[in-house]
């Protein structure tokens, strides 16, 4: 497979790999993990036929892998890496370095659940994890958002300093092939110049980079005020206030380049006039799209609210969105143990205090790959409102299809 | 004024004196020197220097005789034990217990060179 450019029926796995060498990446460093490894193996195979010139660096595990990506975004090189579940966690104390270090990192997480217990299957506990660490985060609904988000992520990453991670469902997209409409070479280059703009290291001024920095501000050598700790994190955390405006400036111009816009921070199906909403991010949000019109054919007016940035998080959207329904479903295929999925208690974060904020009920699918089909997430959400027109404004989170206590 | 008026996004330095700050300030011991068992003084040469070679901090210069530098010195005591006349004994330091103003070991870097 090369990359010519028109539709060609894809994996996700090979969209991503075409992304990357559209965007031409410099250096790639990773180390295979399922449900990821064809992305880099891929990678690695045109730079050994010559189509792509790139280091591709081979190394003994995930940290090193994003340990390289580190080094090469620090002297200037557009940077590639992907992994999935464990290979993440394994490279967690790299994630945080990337992102304080802010590195244009761009790295797709190919979603797989967590061990124990062992499995490579989909959800999206892995990312969902290092949704603190300070990365912009990009969820795919489809294969096409794969290759367009993970152009956009350069692009993002090498604009606001900071890393991109493109994270997309493992096996339901990253394996399942459908059409995906592949950008002519030229194209990609004037929407995303060759070459990283960043380059921390500068040889005529040598200097220390990322020591030891101390709570208080002090003046360095030449008597300038410098940031301590909190002064740096306040600017991480502005940097991810400014990629709300960011993010959705980088889809319009590829929507002006490429003719297709996928949304910005977040998207809809059906739910300017829905009365209920259903909520979530990636694949998990296209199947509720069926699910939605299959419910409005049974006579809930229902639509979706698709999150494509999770992080930064998108309030003011959230409550644009949902102000005025009556109720919102959060569908989220992770947990926070002993809490409650992620997306759910983000959702309300956002609403809280907000006079037309939804009730808003959590549900918990698609575990370690344990099915989530649209007559699923329809009977969860019939369940949901049936609860709402009870008067019920608060309540535990329905596990779909779980079999614990057989079907409820 | 502001920190934001250094330019930096990630956390940097120069190599150069006084770039870790008024690292001294860590000390509770300092280096006392009895000039007139110092082997350097008493030759009038720049001889032994010991002191100099072993301090891992490099805050002592060589000379005649040799001189610390307090701003950096952490008080770690190599020096009085590798002094070959006892010279150097270590004394309890008072100085510490004032942190040294933003600046204070730039200047005191600054007058050592």
């Amino acid at each position: 497979m090369s990359a010519p450019a028109g539709t060609s029926v894809l994996t996700g796995n090979e969209a991503a790999a075409i992304a990357a060498r559209l965007a031409r990446v410099q250096v790639v460093a990773a180390y295979p993990i399922t449900p990821q490894s064809p992305v880099v193996e891929t990678l690695s195979r045109w730079v050994d036929q010559g189509e792509l010139r790139a280091e591709f660096v081979r190394v003994e595990s995930e940290h090193s892998a994003l340990t390289v990506c580190i080094a090469a975004a620090t002297v200037g090189a557009r940077t590639f890496t992907a992994t999935s579940a464990n290979g993440l966690a394994y490279m967690n104390e790299q994630v945080w370095w990337a992102a304080g270090a802010r590195l244009p990192v761009v790295m797709c997480c190919v979603n797989r659940a967590m061990a124990a217990p062992w499995n490579v299957l989909n959800d999206q506990q892995d990312s969902m994890s290092v949704r603190d660490a300070g990365w912009v985060q990009l969820y795919c609904r489809d294969n096409q958002e794969i290759l367009d988000a993970t152009l956009q992520a350069f692009r993002i990453a090498e604009r606001l300093h900071l890393p991109v991670m493109v994270c997309y469902d493992g096996f339901l997209l990253s394996h399942t092939s459908t059409p995906v409409t592949v950008p002519d070479a030229a194209a990609v280059d004037a929407f995303l110049p060759p070459g990283a703009p960043l380059t921390v290291v500068d040889l005529a001024r040598p200097r220390n980079i990322g020591p030891v920095t101390l709570a208080d501000p002090r003046a360095d050598a030449d008597g300038v005020l410098c940031h301590g700790y909190m002064e740096l994190r306040a600017l991480h955390q502005r940097a991810l206030e400014e990629a709300l405006d960011v993010i959705p400036e980088v889809e319009r111009a590829f929507a002006g380049a490429f003719g297709r816009g996928r949304g910005g921070l977040v998207w809809s199906h059906l739910l300017d006039d829905a009365e209920v909403a259903l909520v979530a991010a990636g694949s998990l949000a296209m199947e509720a799209t069926v699910a939605a019109e299959a419910l409005r054919a049974g006579g809930v007016r229902a639509g979706v609210l698709g999150i494509r940035a999770y992080r930064p998080f998108p309030s003011a959207a959230i409550r644009a969105a949902l102000g005025g329904k009556r109720l919102a479903v959060v569908l989220d295929k992770a947990m926070s143990y002993g809490h409650e999925g992620p997306i759910c208690s983000d959702v309300r974060g956002a609403l809280l205090g907000s006079d037309a904020a939804p009730a808003v009920f959590g549900a918990v699918a698609g575990l370690g790959g344990r099915e989530v089909a649209a007559p699923q997430i329809a009977e969860t959400v019939r369940r949901a409102v049936r609860d709402h027109d009870g008067g019920a404004r608060v309540r535990r989170a329905e596990w779909i299809n779980l079999k614990l206590e057989g079907t409820p | 004024m502001g920190t934001k008026d250094c330019g930096h996004e990630i956390s940097m330095s120069t190599p150069s004196a006084g770039e870790a700050g008024a690292t001294g300030d860590w000390r509770t011991e300092r280096p006392a020197l009895d000039a007139g068992a110092c082997l350097a003084v008493k030759q009038r040469k720049d001889a032994c220097q010991l002191c100099w070679v072993y301090c891992p901090d490099v805050c002592i210069a060589r000379g005649v005789p040799p001189a610390v530098d307090l701003s950096y010195c952490k008080g770690c005591g190599i020096c009085a034990e590798v002094c070959p006349t006892g010279a150097i004994r270590m004394v309890a330091d008072d100085e510490h217990a004032a942190p040294a103003a933003p600046g204070g070991a730039r200047a005191a870097a600054g007058a050592r060179t």
